[in-house]
């Protein structure tokens, strides 16, 4: 019950109990408690704490994450907030001569428009805590008419500060809004005066945040503001218009007399794909979150973000689908925890958990490769698995805490690559590793050519920023292959100050791309590659070639040692970035089921409506319903049996032939004797339930009424029998 | 100047004030108090003052009635979101707010002049009360009742009350076809360039001499006033730009009195900001940091229209594209396009335009729904299957103004919609995915 419950409160993300209290820096008394709650948990059924607290680490790093990623514009947006409500109170010639215009910030957000929720939200709290008490939002759908706009700004501004000090003071003026709803700005203004006489603070500024700027009314939108202009010496009032195609959609809204009026300053954010590489580098790809997707089920993630929605809080609410799932359908998913815990849980699995492991494929291949009686010893002994599978899961978190670093360090040689072979993002890349192993992979290989060609000053940067990456890590091993790495680095440099004393100069090579072979920019090359554009292939191929001849002759100090690096490099590739399938117990940690999520979250109307109309019995599982090959149960619902009827015509139906076939389906359906006088008459009863199954129909937008023949509907789909 | 004003009835001292806040409006200015008469008399029930944006309409009533010290109420139309925003501000400005309480909860017309009525009858005018209603036009649109009764208001609640309706339009378009009681006209004409120089030279810069400020709009008024007339803006560029022309002064390079090397200096600004911050491209904050920059830097700042650039994903470009041909190109051609073997359609035969005119230059075609989806699903080039998310990506396309939607919203059947995109955006859309859209518009063929 708790894994069912809990999670999905934890789903809607607003529940402020769960945002960060023991999530990152968990306090003992709190952990101690968990502890507790994961124990009787455990010993009442498999649900595990673990679970819960992956669920929730999910839901609060998100939003942490969100507001890391808007800090950068949100900071700028209060900065601009500030600079106009100080500037206005400057009195120099400048600035009074400006005064009459209202400062706007056009914040450019992109069309992922779910998204943007959250970047209000975290915008109007920002401002409400360090600028301004005074800040409304409003969205287009609640303001279709003037009167509307005016209204929700008005309740939103006073409402706000309902929670200041003075209570009658606000009773009053809502009341008074109440009583007469005259929402005028010159109630706001008295409203804003009697505000800031009690507040000492000065003036601070009434911002008004329209959140979708294209979907508002534009002639709402020009009276809005030119209200709002008129206003502006007593009202220090402020917009943000939120705006989801371009900055141009301004000038098509607001004519020039009014945006004449507003003072705009543009501010754009971070495109949607590049918040969408972060979450999934905070995410995903680390060990830290137990919690994996395989390869096709991020295909589908990905897949639908790119091609469907571009929504990141989507893309998010997937990934939090998917480990519910895996939960829910997993038994097994209790070992997927953080080490110490899975351990634990481990410890106390029961025979049948124990039966689960057995079963599962990438146990049997494990056991397969084993002795003979190790082999029974591990199908039998239910404490000597348990022993196994210790070493197996801590192997597992071994793997994943080299996987992600290294997984790294390609991606940042790969990416300085031209034409990306392993592609532009590291999640293409990830891709390309959870499907098989990388470096059987063709364009592998040729990005290892092509990093054979690098420049000396460029592989240097690359592999001490590689260097840096393994360094960060905690794991020993990878500290040790940093090390070997800086090692590499400083023979790099000693080449330097070698061949700075004896200088060669390598004229071996006398090709027309001689003089770009010694800038050895393979970008350049690239560049210059596309301008000849059908030559392109060509010119990649005899770089590649070119390199081929070279190696046959001697290699200078600097080649050797670039292929000892990259071979090194190759090795850390071999023996850490094989794709997970290839670890026993994978299946515990790594959903895979992308048909479910693929079903969940890209839903098809159509054909789920299509389903429950032909084959009801899948919806209301009722066994009289049961068919086989397709046709309708004649106890099926009416408007089955009139969808299934109405199969079999064509373009044009005719409602009376329906009728009588429809009311011979059902007479069956009743039990009635074919042989009697009522047999496939049409009663009232029959009448009514058949003329509400059409409209039925008609609603569901499979007929609709036509003129072209008395008595006739036409059908509005294709194809039946 | 202040000898022009002159009527019975009213302070000359204060008469004298009005006039020298009305520059270049002396005539208008006599001739409306000649219309107003003294202050206890009767006067014209109705006024009706037109004349271009910034003419000075609003300013002369405003200063008038303020410095005469006048009963009057001023309403802006725009405000009036319903009636009874407007009976109340009369009533608050006219008789305090005890009066605009006692409207009922939606007051009529009837309801208004009653309550005026009973209001007047307790506190009679002494003077003239006069109710300035700005961006007249507006009252059009409002109920078919009120314009006339508001130009007749005197004969109604029988009050010595005047109504002035200000508006930007003749009032040739405002007569009902009912017909109505004809409201005096009196037309502002807009300000000459020598008026427009002298009213700009009043807010002179306070560091600065008279002569100096003056020359300044001297010489911005050669630059803008071929473009425009409207004093509020020409303020506002003057305002903007007045920094820049100190430059050489504040440097110490040229002497207040040479103009022409000052001219020299600000002269190409001038220009630059005749494309940029006229046309609101720039805001005038940015404006004012561009002139702190160098000229290098400055180069970087572009204007709203340059960002045109939209990131769609990958279905909506292509939903958008079936669009945009579904929009310009008749839906006879699309077998021609759209069916791989298209059979025995002649491109000779198919090419005989009957339809002369360019579907380009006519604007985009309504298009039902289904002939979207079909076109859609022959230019993506993978099979998609019809979820519920490219139905949602079509209206989110119409919540982003890139399509239309020309059917009713309630219409649940086949819904109508428009391609709202330019020809430059949907080729820079297409070149993202590879779709060479030429290729496939009837005009281009």
């Amino acid at each position: 019950i708790v894994t069912t419950t809990w999670p999905q409160r934890c789903l809607t993300g607003t529940e402020p109990v769960f945002q960060g209290c023991f999530v990152f820096k968990p306090s003992a008394k709190k952990k101690k408690k968990l502890q507790s709650l994961g124990e009787t948990c455990l010993s009442r059924g498999r649900t595990a704490t673990c679970q819960i607290i992956s669920t929730i680490y999910l839901c609060t790093s998100c939003k942490v994450l969100q507001d890391e990623l808007n800090r950068k514009i949100l900071d700028s947006l209060l900065d601009f907030t500030r600079k106009c409500s100080s500037t206005r109170q400057h009195s120099d010639w400048a600035s009074q001569m400006r005064a009459s215009e209202i400062p706007t910030a056009a914040l450019v957000l992109g069309v992922n428009v779910p998204d943007h929720d959250m970047t209000f939200q975290s915008l109007s709290e920002l401002l409400q805590q360090s600028v301004t008490p005074h800040v409304a939002s409003v969205q287009a759908k609640e303001c279709g008419a003037m009167k509307h706009l005016m209204k929700r700004v008005l309740e939103r501004l006073m409402d706000t500060a309902v929670d200041d000090d003075e209570e009658e003071e606000t009773e009053q003026s809502g009341v008074q809004l109440h009583k007469s709803v005259h929402c005028s700005f010159s109630t706001l203004c008295d409203w804003y005066i009697t505000k800031t006489k009690v507040g000492a603070r000065s003036s601070p500024p009434v911002v008004i945040i329209f959140k979708d700027l294209e979907a508002f009314n534009p002639k709402v939108l020009q009276d809005f503001i030119l209200i709002c202009s008129r206003y502006i010496e007593r009202l220090p009032l402020m917009f943000i218009f939120g705006i989801a195609t371009s900055p141009s959609t301004i000038q098509h809204m607001l004519p020039h007399s009014v945006s004449s009026l507003l003072c705009i300053e543009l501010f754009q954010s971070l495109s949607c794909t590049q918040h969408l590489a972060t979450v999934i580098d905070k995410l995903i790809l680390t060990h830290q979150f137990p919690f994996k997707l395989n390869g096709k089920v991020m295909q589908v993630l990905i897949s639908i973000f790119l091609y469907h929605d571009f929504s990141v809080r989507n893309f998010i609410k997937g990934l939090q689908l998917a480990l519910l799932e895996h939960f829910h359908s997993q038994p097994l998913s209790v070992l997927c925890c953080k080490k110490k815990e899975a351990l634990l849980n481990l410890t106390q699995l029961s025979h049948g958990d124990l039966e689960r492991i057995r079963q599962l494929p990438s146990f049997r291949r494990y056991v397969e490769k084993q002795e003979s009686q190790e082999q029974v010893k591990l199908m039998t002994d239910d404490g000597h698995l348990k022993e196994e599978c210790q070493k197996l899961i801590k192997g597992f978190h071994r793997y994943h805490k080299h996987y992600y670093p290294v997984l790294r360090c390609l991606h940042t040689l790969t990416s300085a690559l031209p034409r990306y072979p392993l592609g532009k993002q590291i999640r293409e890349l990830h891709l390309i590793c959870l499907e098989k192993n990388v470096w059987e992979n063709e364009d592998y290989q040729s990005a290892m050519k092509l990093l054979k060609m690098l420049a000396k000053d460029e592989l240097i940067a690359l592999l001490q920023r590689c260097a840096e990456t393994l360094q960060s890590t905690k794991s020993k091993k990878m500290n040790k292959a940093a090390a070997q790495l800086e090692e590499l680095l400083a023979r790099f440099k000693q080449l330097d100050t070698a061949t700075e004393m004896a200088p060669t100069v390598d004229d071996s090579v006398t090709s027309p791309i001689k003089n770009l072979q010694k800038k050895t920019d393979l970008f350049q090359l690239q560049k210059v590659a596309h301008h000849h554009h059908h030559h392109h292939h060509h010119l990649h191929c005899t770089l590649l070639e070119m390199n081929e001849s070279r190696r046959s002759k001697k290699l200078s100090p600097f080649e050797v040692l670039r292929n000892e690096a990259l071979e090194f490099v190759d090795s850390l590739v071999k023996s850490h970035l094989s794709p997970p399938e290839s670890q026993t117990l994978h299946e515990v940690c790594y959903y895979s089921s992308s048909a479910v999520v693929r079903r969940h979250l890209n839903a098809t109307p159509r054909t789920s409506i299509q389903a429950a109309l032909s084959s009801p019995y899948y919806y209301l599982q009722n066994e009289s319903l049961k068919t086989e090959d397709g046709t309708v149960s004649n106890a099926a619902p009416d408007i089955c049996i009139a969808y299934k009827l109405h199969l079999e015509c064509g373009r044009l139906i005719n409602l009376y032939d329906w009728m009588e076939a429809y009311a011979t389906v059902v007479s069956a359906a009743e039990g009635t004797d074919p042989d009697s006088d009522s047999y496939g008459k049409v009663d009232e009863v029959k009448h009514a339930r058949f003329i509400r199954a059409v409209s039925e129909l008609e609603f569901l937008g499979f007929i609709k009424s036509t003129r072209q023949k008395t008595d006739h509907v036409a059908r509005l789909t294709w194809g039946g029998c | 100047m202040a000898a022009l004003l002159q009527h019975p009835g009213y302070d000359e001292e204060k008469l004298r004030r009005v006039a020298e806040q009305l520059p270049c409006r002396e005539v208008q200015a006599g001739m409306l108090l000649s219309l107003m008469g003294e202050p206890q008399q009767y006067s014209y029930p109705s006024v009706f003052i037109y004349g271009h944006r910034a003419s000075g309409k609003s300013h002369v009533l405003h200063v008038l009635l303020r410095e005469l010290e006048l009963p009057h109420a001023t309403v802006s139309c725009v405000e009036c979101v319903s009636v009874v925003l407007l009976f109340e501000q009369v009533l608050l400005s006219f008789f305090g707010c005890d009066a605009a309480s006692l409207l009922p909860r939606s007051p009529s017309l009837s309801d208004f002049v009653r309550v005026y009525r009973q209001q007047r009858s307790q506190s009679p005018a002494k003077q003239t009360r006069y109710i300035v209603m700005e961006k007249a036009e507006l009252l059009r649109d409002s109920d078919a009742n009120l314009l006339p009764a508001l130009l007749r208001l005197q004969e109604l609640v029988e009050d010595n009350v005047t109504v002035v309706l200000l508006s930007e339009i003749v009032w040739d378009k405002f007569r009902p076809n009912t017909g109505c009681f004809e409201p005096l006209l009196l037309h502002f004409p807009d300000y000459s360039k020598g008026e427009l120089q002298q009213i700009l030279s009043q807010d002179k810069h306070p560091s600065y001499s008279a002569e100096f400020y003056s020359s300044y709009v001297n010489i911005l008024l050669g630059v803008f006033y071929s473009v425009c007339r409207d004093l509020r803006e020409l303020r506002h560029l003057a305002s903007l730009n007045f920094p820049k022309f100190c430059e050489p002064l504040a440097e110490g390079k040229v002497k207040e009195t040479d103009t022409h090397k000052l001219w020299r200096n600000i002269e190409p600004h001038l220009k630059k900001a005749m494309q940029t911050v006229y046309l609101r491209e720039v805001s005038s904050l940015q404006w004012e940091q561009m002139q702190q920059m160098e000229e290098k830097e400055a180069g970087a700042l572009r204007g709203l229209s340059a960002h045109t650039h939209v990131e769609l994903p990958y279905y909506s470009k292509f939903l958008l594209i079936a669009a945009y041909l579904a929009s310009y190109n008749p839906a006879r051609t699309d077998k021609r396009f759209f069916v791989k073997h298209h059979g025995k359609i002649r491109k000779t035969n198919f090419l005989k335009k009957n339809e002369k005119t360019s579907n380009h230059l006519l604007g985009p075609k309504p298009f039902p729904l289904d002939r979207l989806l079909a076109i859609f699903y022959s230019v993506v080039d993978s099979r998609v299957a019809p979820t519920a998310s490219i139905f949602s990506q079509i209206s989110s396309l119409v919540t982003l103004q890139l399509l239309t939607q020309v059917s009713h919203d309630d219409q649940l059947d086949a819904p109508k919609f428009k391609c709202a995109v330019s020809l430059d955006f949907i080729c820079a859309i297409s070149r993202t995915v590879n779709f060479d859209i030429v290729k496939y518009l009837y005009d281009f063929l």
